[in-house]
């Protein structure tokens, strides 16, 4: 009898033991998933953070820019930059054929005509002088410069030329080429060229989508949950309902899209890719998410403190706007935090909606085009380019970011506003 | 209490029959609850005498499946006619809970609540000049007067009950329905509220539903024993426990059952 208690014990012990290891190695298991996905994006992204410039020296010649003696504001900025670009790039190599001179240019991105100009257009005492400016180097050039390009490859096999390479190192030893911080990554709208690609665009489009979708999501969705959970009566068609909003959280994302695309776009001829129906269509996805949040919060909410304030005679309404709605504020809107936090990662209904066409402005309002950062992300791992394997590290980032900051937020709120009751 | 020698009814109960679904809860109740009084509610658990408080005050609205028939008259008027409105009946007919449940508010703000929604202060002074005589009335002034604007959650169960007290109190209820009250509270704040009790009858008539013979014994002037659903004996308190009528009145005060 004594030996068999023993051996219970024992074996109590042991299947305690056992399923602590379980448990361990289960959070093993995750963080490990989750060092190596954050490694990989951290290891490949940090570069895009990165720019690499070329500083070329400009001569400002007044004839070649067909300026006038005295040139005013209007006149410098109506002036002919392309001519002095290019011959700034030439000169790199005096000896160099028109072939040559081509790749020459081809060295730094298209926009260094601009560069160029707005260093006149900041200072036009330069005319007639030499200034060294920084160019934006092409996106190869800066893979090169960043070591993510394989030189060691075949020249037919490469978009980087031996002659561009022989350039470029030339460049590098005469302490020609620097590395700074890459600011137009967060103030460029997409491109093609990779070197001037970045997610301002989509960011905006992001952060106005999020605002449209909290805008409709937030009010319909607390007032539905109110109504549901205080007010209506409890029968087979309230049930019906309840059933169908769970339903509705379980509905692939991409079929919210298609109904954006059949009734937002075809029947009501809202204006297509912009944030303002990519935040209905993401509204309709959150609405299920905020009202579960919400009514799971009204319903913790203890029945007593309804039955104190109806027992001061305390209307239904005021029962419910007085007390049990501001007590049930924290879960409700950490709910809606996750609930948008779960629209700003979301991609298929976006793509269906259209909000993956190549938009390369910045939106300034929820009817201009816009792409969103998940479809950023999308469209720049579809690049074939080098230059944005990176960015789409670096977008992934930002994206993650934003995330953790809003979930944040949610876990602030919940702190803060958590109220104990007795 | 006595008027030219004529006892003043305050509430009085006609064959009120009270279901939950097509459960019958309580059984054709005829109850009158003298002014100024402490009427005592005992009985084993699950009689219907917390169903029965609630009727007074029209709480079990809130049960959806329950329902309640015959008349409840309070000033001549049948508080389950429809032309009643709950919230002024609610208004004159306070109610204190079993478990004590103070909103999550400050002190002050548990108080003021009431006179707010019901339009009774004018003014701040006469906000404060309200929660200042609840509190005094309810014994607590003393002990929170330096803390008014703390959360009434953070007080002991004793004084939280006390401040349902003071809720209850500080729109002048003409009744006052308490459901155990002391069922959540040590035998020291039991004693507090019980004297309590005994203050606030001098201007409210007070119902109060236990489970502690002793406690109706010591507070109350009438005592109603209920047994599954049914009034079985009611009369003064002295009457009711040193002289039954009904057996199964004598069996439950002395301790048979129950």
């Amino acid at each position: 009898m004594n030996k068999n208690k023993e051996q219970l014990l024992n074996k109590r012990y042991k299947a305690e033991k056992r399923f602590r290891l379980y448990g361990q190695g289960a959070i093993f298991m995750a963080l490990l998933f989750l060092t190596i996905f954050i490694f990989k994006i951290f290891s490949t992204g940090y570069s895009a953070f990165q720019k690499t410039w070329l500083i070329v020296p400009v001569t400002f010649d007044a004839e070649l820019m067909m300026l006038e003696q005295n040139p005013s504001k209007e006149d410098l900025k109506d002036a002919d930059y392309y001519d002095i670009a290019l011959k700034s790039m030439a000169d790199l190599d005096p000896n160099a054929n028109e072939d040559q001179e081509n790749e020459l240019k081809r060295m730094v991105s298209y926009f260094f005509e601009r560069e160029i100009k707005r260093e006149l257009l900041n200072d036009p005492s330069l005319i007639g002088k030499t200034k060294d400016v920084y160019l934006t180097a092409s996106d190869d050039l800066d893979q090169v410069f960043k070591g993510n390009y394989p030189r060691d490859l075949p020249e037919d096999q490469r978009r980087v030329t031996d002659y561009q390479l022989k350039i470029f190192d030339q460049l590098v030893e005469l302490g020609k080429v620097e590395s700074k911080f890459n600011l137009s990554f967060f103030t460029y709208p997409d491109s093609r060229e990779a070197e001037l690609a970045g997610i301002a665009s989509s960011f905006m489009g992001s952060i106005f989508s999020i605002l449209v979708c909290l805008m409709i999501a937030f009010p319909v969705a607390v007032l539905a949950a109110i109504y549901l959970e205080e007010f209506a009566p409890k029968n087979r068609f309230t049930d019906f309902i309840e059933v169908n909003i769970n339903n509705l959280a379980a509905v692939p994302s991409i079929v919210f899209g298609l109904l954006g695309l059949g009734i937002l776009l075809a029947v009501f001829q809202l204006p297509r890719s912009t944030p303002l129906v990519g935040g209905i269509t993401l509204s309709l996805m959150t609405l299920p998410t905020i009202i579960i949040a919400c009514r799971a919060s009204l319903k913790a909410v203890p029945p007593s403190i309804r039955e104190a304030a109806l027992a001061m005679g305390a209307s239904k309404m005021q029962t419910t706007m007085h007390h049990t709605v501001p007590l049930s504020m924290p879960g409700t809107l950490s709910g809606t935090i996750i609930g948008l936090a779960q629209a700003l990662g979301e991609t298929a209904p976006l793509i269906l909606i259209g909000m993956v066409a190549f938009v390369n402005t910045i939106p300034g309002s929820p009817l201009d085009p816009a792409a969103s950062l998940p479809v950023q992300i999308y469209i720049w791992a579809e690049s074939a380019e080098r230059g944005f394997v990176e960015k789409v590290s670096a977008c992934i980032m930002v994206l993650l970011g934003f995330l953790i900051i809003m979930n944040l937020f949610a876990q602030i709120i919940r702190h803060k506003f958590e109220k104990k009751w007795s | 209490m006595k008027k030219n020698g004529v006892k003043m009814i305050k509430i009085n109960s006609k064959n009120v029959d009270v279901y939950y679904g097509k459960k019958q809860a309580l059984f054709n109740i005829n109850l009158d609850i003298e002014e100024n009084q402490v009427t005592a509610l005992i009985g084993p658990s699950g009689c219907g005498k917390s169903t029965f408080l609630r009727c007074l005050n029209r709480m079990n609205d809130v049960i959806d499946i329950c329902r309640v028939k015959g008349q409840i008259i309070i000033n001549d008027f049948d508080i389950n006619d429809k032309s009643c409105d709950v919230v002024r009946l609610r208004e004159k007919i306070g109610m204190v809970f079993q478990k004590p449940n103070p909103f999550p508010k400050t002190i002050y703000e548990n108080i003021s609540y009431g006179p707010t929604i019901h339009g009774m202060a004018q003014s701040k002074n006469e906000m404060d000049e309200i929660v200042e005589t609840s509190l005094k009335k309810a014994a607590l002034w003393e002990e929170v007067k330096d803390r008014l604007h703390e959360p009434g959650t953070g007080l002991s169960g004793g004084q939280q009950q006390r401040l349902c007290i003071a809720r209850a109190i500080s729109v002048k209820p003409e009744v006052i329905l308490m459901d155990e009250p002391c069922s959540a509270l040590d035998p020291i704040a039991t004693a507090q509220i019980e004297e309590l009790i005994d203050e606030l009858k001098k201007d409210h008539t007070i119902i109060i539903v236990t489970h502690s013979m002793a406690q109706a014994a010591r507070v109350s002037q009438n005592t109603g024993f209920f047994h599954l659903g049914e009034l079985i004996e009611h009369g003064s308190t002295d009457k009711i426990f040193k002289n039954p009528e009904n057996k199964k009145t004598q069996d439950y005060i002395t301790g048979r059952f129950g």
